[in-house]
């Protein structure tokens, strides 16, 4: 072909290569082959992210799923039909959230997802959940504040996780407190709150000090001597730590170095789990605390089947399981229950048949779901202990029943949330008997 | 039934359960320390030693009581604390050294005979309460008996009240300074610290039981004023904000006397603390800065030398890193030695990953060093995600030896990190070593001409591609070297490399693209900015106006603090 | 040269084309032939948008010779003023049922602070969406270039500006939601942003701004201050000494392309749903790049090419193989950088004239500089 041809034909390939390309973008079938809808399966979204800060929280949670989906298509499946899951990787992006979030509710016509991990990425995937008439089983302790129709929040509210936690120390005789957290919303929220409620204990507000870092801070010098200062007046001083996930090793290596024990200054922290301490030498931080709603430590026959089952799962014996994914175990079986109650997968049947259900939780005890979409949980406080476990030093009576809306926050206090009839409402003002938001009632499309 | 007296009460309104079984657990622990008491744990010692004799029959022999054993080995927590109380009654030389056991979570029960062992954190096996041989408890079946922040709080309270009267000078030393911070409110506890001071001959012991007093005298009303000035005189040497509490109050005093003594006394303390937390930030920046420092250095002699912007240079730090790791997943019970070790083997980690990527990939890209930048990019992700699917994507665990942790004492109130001290030795040792290569060797004279004017050194018959590699690996066998170094300090992750990338390329730039003594200068100097600057601005904004103070500084001095010098240098 | 060569004249056939096929696509019932789910039109709109970010980095680097590692931040910029304006509409639909943004009420402010005023009103957000970013790009070029700063040492720089900026607004108190960031959007000029009407005007708007800045960067290009802008990228100093004020050829093009991704920022965040943060971090920045490089820059097609080729691997990748998508991602780049160093433009003009180039002795002139 002589050059002129080529030159000719040249822009043609290229306009056939776009074309191609457009039209695949288009198509429906762009992306992972299983498009249609399938009679025959039930398909389980996970939004975990995969690479990117985040994975190294979230991707044990996705394996937890897929156990749990493995489980139960053992047991038969749900309503005859197999679970099938469908994983992407928003690989710690929060506009991919939202990409993928949509792309598993339109395009995959999932019929659950069960993700996400920090307060953005869930913030970031609501509109799409409400607009799409989604589902979303959240994991994660978090700060509150919210109540989504389309959410089920299986993690610690702060009433759950903060507040009992606080009363523990207070019990323990402290009474300086340090509040040490992460620039952003969770521990300001979780700050607020406690202090607020350090407060009503009669706590004086120069007996506390309040702390943020960035994301990450790596350098914790000059913040451990300054709690030290604080620490060491002779009154007994505890640490409340919402320092995020990362951040934690430094600050807890840092905490050895300079020679602050545990049973000088104890820290309570709310975001460390026994995922994180696999990851940190625990022999320095021996005695110090933890709040959540579980611990793999805790013994009963429920919790030593679902370890057994994980590790052989995971197929690594020193693999641990951690509260995040006894509130996917949870939030799992409610759902298979809601589902089976309801005859369908159709999240509104299942809205409906959820709330009021119950299934055992693994620390001995029963999780309800509340109308406000919260579960009722126990609430353990744990000591390190040098081989990266928990050891229970108390727990609650019972279960404690999850509050959206802080009573200790002017803004919150009189808002409560109901999706049950009448009030179907996610910041209902019980005093002005109104329903702020767009959260009344009328779904969408 | 608590001890006497419960450190924490429980006060009626919140129900405190005490907590469930604690899991057994063979592992090793730390060494035993000893923690300051609290006023309560004070009194708590006082009451143990005012009921008994007070010294310490040298002969063993008494069998420990079988209550208290059955008692220890018990799961239930009550019915451990029930053995504590019990122990603390008994002033044998066996509760002792059970109690010291118990503490350092080196006590060990026998799950069928009740038998109680002591482990030796020697090594040397398991030895049985009382008397006898050591064994190597492989016969045995041994379960930890375990304790909580309270039982431990509470046993120290007790070693630390029976160690005042210990013959070992340098164990009543570190017992009377736990006590210091607290001075009893009771009568009794003063009688007792006067009855303890008759009797001292060590002046550093004796300086301890004068500050107690001295304290009390302060905090007593009915003092006498000659007792006050006395008091004051010794209080000022006390810098803790309880002690500064009590002289502030006496400021305000009606003796214009006692009022002139405690404002000096009060000036004083705050001028040491002023020179102490000068100190202590500088001590902050410096360790900050050298670990700056030490991971640019190797980005200083990539970027210097061949103009690569290494993008996967944060990756082979994280590599670094995780080599320590796996040193001390192979040599397990040794994190010392792996640590040491792990040093020239995350060196030659670091630079074999480096002469590969040099080789497959930088090679074809000289003279684009904005290329180098985009496919190093693409490296690192790759590297990441390597090691998160071939190690893990969590974070793994780096034991902190025992010679990296505590503090060193220079004054009773000036102290630094061992760890860290370490480390900015170590980053000086690295620099040194890296200059004199450069300074002496046949390489760093290539090295330098290369830099300097690469074609008119091939023309001498300089192997520039040579020199690119052996240069290469060395920036980044450095940076594995200083991720070694970081894994005793940060997260060892896949995420790693990314924290510090941003920062090291500051750091390079700030200094003088290719100058050693500019990236050294350059990164102190900015370790020391953030941590002056972070108590005053918190630490978020320390960093931005460290960033924008860096921008504005290349604004006027645009080839850094160092610039290169020479015509082939333009550009 | 004119500015609607054959290549460009192509290229808008074809880009006018398929934004044309997408949108009416887009409002054809679900399911029928040649329709477009929403979710494709979201994701094309916001291609386009980083597209028209690629175009911005290209003008710099591919005709300028700038590496600019932080445009990434006037994006980002444009992308918080718009943001301002759609918090500001959510009203008291909102959580806390305030006129003001739930942050504010949740961090306990009282009014807005004085940056916020006048952010309701919709010409005004959209012009500090441009004005922003412009600003911004004025006073650190000004400064940049002022002293002579290049090469490496600007690209650096432009990172440390970009990290500076998201540690900032990482911070609760500068009153733009901390890490959260904006989102809960509600409505735009009255439009309920939640529907498909709204989704396919984006996507046009989008669309057409892309293809705007791409006629506005081709008419600058071939005019006389195309021809020193490109002098400039071969070689600067010949320039100055032949009488041009470099400085402020370079402030001009710096700040034109700060304010299109400023624009194109602006319409990313409605179809995204969220700005947080994270759109100032340098990775974001180097991503931007990573499409010029990849797509094939001096070429402005090439920049657009690299977008949406970069940008659609991502999104299929994360969903085809969630647990390895990083390894083809890093080999790619890794791939085109060595072996294609012209991008997949070079490759397509390649294919047209294979001796391109290969001539002894002809310069491309796309790297004259070491």
């Amino acid at each position: 072909m002589s050059f002129k041809k080529k030159l000719a034909a040249a822009p043609a390939l290229a306009a056939a290569v776009i074309a191609a390309v457009a039209l695949l973008l288009t198509s429906p079938a762009a992306g992972p082959a299983v498009a249609q809808e399938d009679a025959d399966v039930i398909k389980v979204g996970i939004l975990h992210s995969l690479s990117g800060t985040m994975a190294i929280s979230e991707t044990t949670l996705k394996d937890a799923v897929l156990m749990l989906i493995e489980e139960q298509n053992r047991k038969g499946g749900l309503l005859g039909k197999k679970l099938v899951p469908v994983v992407v990787d928003p690989a710690s992006e929060w506009p991919l959230f939202a990409e993928k979030a949509r792309d598993l509710l339109s395009r995959e016509k999932v019929a659950v997802v069960f993700g996400c991990w920090t307060s953005v990425s869930r913030k970031s995937v609501l509109p799409v959940f409400e607009e799409l008439n989604g589902l979303l089983f959240y994991p994660v302790q978090y700060e509150g504040q919210e109540s989504s129709k389309n959410v089920i929040y299986t993690g610690a509210a702060p009433n759950q996780q903060a507040i009992p936690a606080v009363d523990y120390l207070l019990d323990q005789g402290v009474k300086r407190f340090a509040l040490v957290g992460t620039d952003y919303v969770f521990p300001r929220t979780a700050n607020k709150i406690v202090e607020a409620y350090l407060l009503t204990k009669g706590i004086k507000q120069e007996d506390i000090y309040i702390n943020y870092t960035p994301f990450g801070h790596a350098d914790w010098q000059s913040i451990v001597a300054e709690i030290k200062r604080f620490g060491t007046t002779g009154v007994k001083t505890a640490v409340i730590s919402t320092i995020n996930g990362d951040a934690n090793v430094p600050f807890y290596k840092e905490l050895a170095a300079q020679n602050i024990s545990a049973e000088s200054i104890p820290v309570m922290a709310f975001s460390v789990g026994e995922e994180e301490l696999s990851g940190i030498d625990t022999k320095p931080l021996v005695g110090h605390l933890a709040a959540w709603n579980y611990f793999q430590s805790v013994e009963n026959p429920a919790n030593a089947t679902f370890i057994a089952a994980w590790k052989e799962y995971i197929k690594d014996p020193k693999r641990v399981t951690n509260d995040p994914m006894e509130a996917h175990y949870i939030g799992f079986n409610l759902w298979v229950k809601a589902v089976e109650k309801a005859g369908t997968t159709d999240v509104d049947a299942v809205l409906k048949a959820i709330v009021g259900l119950e299934t055992p939780n693994l620390t001995g005890g029963t999780a309800r779901l509340l109308a406000n979409h919260h579960l009722t949980k126990p609430v353990l406080i744990g000591e390190i202990q040098d081989d990266g476990q928990f050891q229970v030093v108390w727990s609650t009576e019972g279960e404690v029943e999850g509050d959206a809306w802080s009573d200790y926050l002017p803004e919150s206090a009189d808002l409560i949330a109901d999706w049950t009839d009448p009030i179907n409402c996610g910041n209902y003002n019980e005093k002005t008997k109104t329903c702020g938001g767009s959260e009344a009632a009328a779904p969408a499309q | 039934m608590t001890f006497p007296p419960p450190p924490y009460a429980s006060p009626a309104g919140n129900p405190v359960r005490s907590g469930r079984a604690a899991p057994a657990g063979r592992k090793e622990t730390a060494a035993y320390r000893r923690p300051r008491a609290t006023r309560a744990l004070a009194a708590a010692a006082f009451c143990a030693l005012a009921f008994g004799a007070g010294d310490l029959p040298a002969e063993d022999g008494l069998a420990v009581d079988p209550e208290v054993r059955a008692s220890l080995a018990s799961s239930k927590v009550q019915d451990r604390d029930l053995a504590i109380e019990r122990l603390a009654a008994d002033f044998s030389p066996e509760a002792g050294a059970i109690m010291a056991a118990l503490l350092a979570g080196d006590l060990y029960v026998d799950r069928d005979t009740s038998d109680l062992y002591l482990r030796d954190p020697g090594g040397a096996g398991y030895s049985p309460a009382g008397s006898g041989e050591p064994t190597d408890g492989e016969s045995l079946s041994l379960r930890k008996v375990g304790t909580n922040n309270r039982q431990r709080s509470a046993l120290a309270g007790i070693l630390n009240g029976r160690s005042l009267r210990h013959p070992d000078v340098n164990v009543r030393r570190e017992a009377s300074a736990a006590l210091v911070s607290d001075s009893g409110a009771d009568e009794a506890f003063g009688a007792f610290i006067r009855e303890l001071l008759a009797e001292e001959k060590d002046s550093r012991v004796r300086g301890n039981y004068e500050k107690i007093l001295a304290a009390r005298a302060l905090r007593d009303p009915a003092s006498s004023r000659e007792d006050i000035l006395a008091a004051l005189g010794t209080l000022k040497e006390r810098l803790s904000p309880e002690a500064q509490g009590l002289i502030r109050e006496r400021t305000g005093a009606e003796d214009p006397e006692i009022a002139a003594a405690a404002r000096e006394a009060l000036s004083r303390m705050e001028a040491t603390i002023q020179h102490i937390s000068l100190f202590d930030t500088v001590f902050f920046g410096l360790s900050l800065g050298s670990v700056l420092a030490l991971i640019a250095i190797g980005l200083a002699v990539t970027f210097g030398v061949m103009g690569v912007i290494n993008m996967a240079h944060g990756e082979m730090v994280m590599l670094g890193a995780y080599t320590v790791w796996a040193f001390q997943e192979l040599m397990p019970g040794r994190p010392g030695l792996a640590l040491i070790l792990a040093v020239p083997g995350s060196f030659v980690v670091a630079a074999i990953v480096g002469a590969a990527i040099e080789r497959g990939v930088i090679r074809f890209l000289y003279n684009r060093p904005l290329e180098t930048l985009l496919a190093t990019f693409g490296i690192s992700l790759i590297l990441q995600q390597a090691v998160r699917t071939f190690v893990s994507s969590n974070n793994r665990p780096v034991v902190t030896p025992p010679f990296m942790a505590g503090q060193w004492y220079w004054t009773e109130h000036l102290s630094i990190t061992w760890g860290r001290f370490y480390i900015i030795v170590f980053c000086l040792a690295v620099f040194l070593m890296i200059l004199l290569v450069m300074k002496r060797t046949r390489l760093g004279l290539e090295v330098r001409a290369v830099t300097q004017n690469r074609p008119v050194a091939r023309a001498m018959g300089v192997n520039s591609g040579r020199v690119d590699l052996m240069c290469f690996m060395l920036g980044s066998g450095v940076a594995g070297m200083a991720g070694a170094a970081l894994s005793q300090l940060a997260n060892v992750g896949p995420n790693l490399g990314q924290n510090y990338i941003v920062d090291s390329f500051m750091v390079v730039v700030f200094g003088g693209v290719g100058n050693l003594w500019g990236t050294l200068v350059g990164g102190l100097l900015i370790g020391m900015a953030n941590k002056f600057l972070e108590p005053v601005n918190g630490a978020i904004l320390a960093k931005i106006i460290i960033m924008c103070g860096i921008i504005l500084f290349i604004q006027r001095h645009p080839r850094g603090l160092f610039p290169q010098k020479g015509r082939a240098a333009a550009a | 040269m004119k500015a609607f060569d054959r290549p460009t004249r192509i290229f808008f056939a074809l880009a006018a084309a398929f934004a044309l096929a997408v949108a009416l696509g887009s409002l054809r019932p679900e399911g029928s032939a040649l329709s477009v789910s929403p979710l494709t039109v979201s994701v094309l709109g916001k291609y386009m948008c980083l597209a028209t970010l690629a175009l911005s980095v290209d003008l710099v680097w591919g005709y300028m010779g700038i590496l600019s590692l932080g445009h990434g931040a006037f994006f980002a910029m444009g992308g918080y003023a718009f943001g301002m304006y759609l918090m500001r509409h959510i009203g008291d639909k909102g959580v806390y049922v305030s006129e003001l943004p739930d942050f504010m009420v949740f961090i306990g402010w009282e009014k807005l602070p004085w940056y916020w005023l006048g952010t309701d009103v919709f010409a005004y957000a959209a012009f500090l969406s441009v004005a922003a970013p412009g600003l911004l790009a004025l006073v650190f070029g000004w400064t940049a270039f002022r002293s002579r700063v290049s090469g490496v040492y600007f690209s650096i720089i432009s990172q440390a500006m970009t990290y500076a900026l998201m540690l900032a607004f990482f911070l609760n108190a500068l009153g733009f939601g901390g890490n959260n960031g904006f989102t809960d959007f509600k409505e735009i000029l009255g439009f309920d942003i939640h529907t498909r009407g709204m989704a396919t005007t984006l996507f046009a708007l989008s669309a057409a701004l892309m293809l705007l800045f791409y006629w506005i960067c081709r008419t600058v290009s071939v005019s006389r201050l195309g021809l020193a802008v490109r002098a400039i990228r071969d070689n600067e100093d010949r320039v100055r000494f032949a009488g041009y004020r470099v400085e402020r050829v370079k402030l001009f093009v710096f700040t034109l392309s700060a304010m299109a991704a400023g624009l194109a920022g602006a319409l990313f965040v409605p179809q995204a749903g969220i700005i947080n943060p994270n759109s100032f971090s340098p990775l974001f920045s180097i991503e931007a790049v990573i499409c010029v490089a990849l797509g094939g820059r001096g070429r402005l097609y090439g920049a657009v090419i690299g977008a949406f080729l970069v940008n659609w691997l991502k999104t299929t990748l994360t969903g085809l193989m969630p647990d390895a998508w990083l390894f083809v991602y890093g080999l790619l780049f890794v791939v085109v950088t060595v072996f294609l160093p012209e991008g997949v433009a070079g490759l397509l003009s390649r294919i047209r004239n294979p001796l391109a180039g290969r001539l002894k002795g002809e310069r491309r002139g796309t790297e004259a500089r070491a």
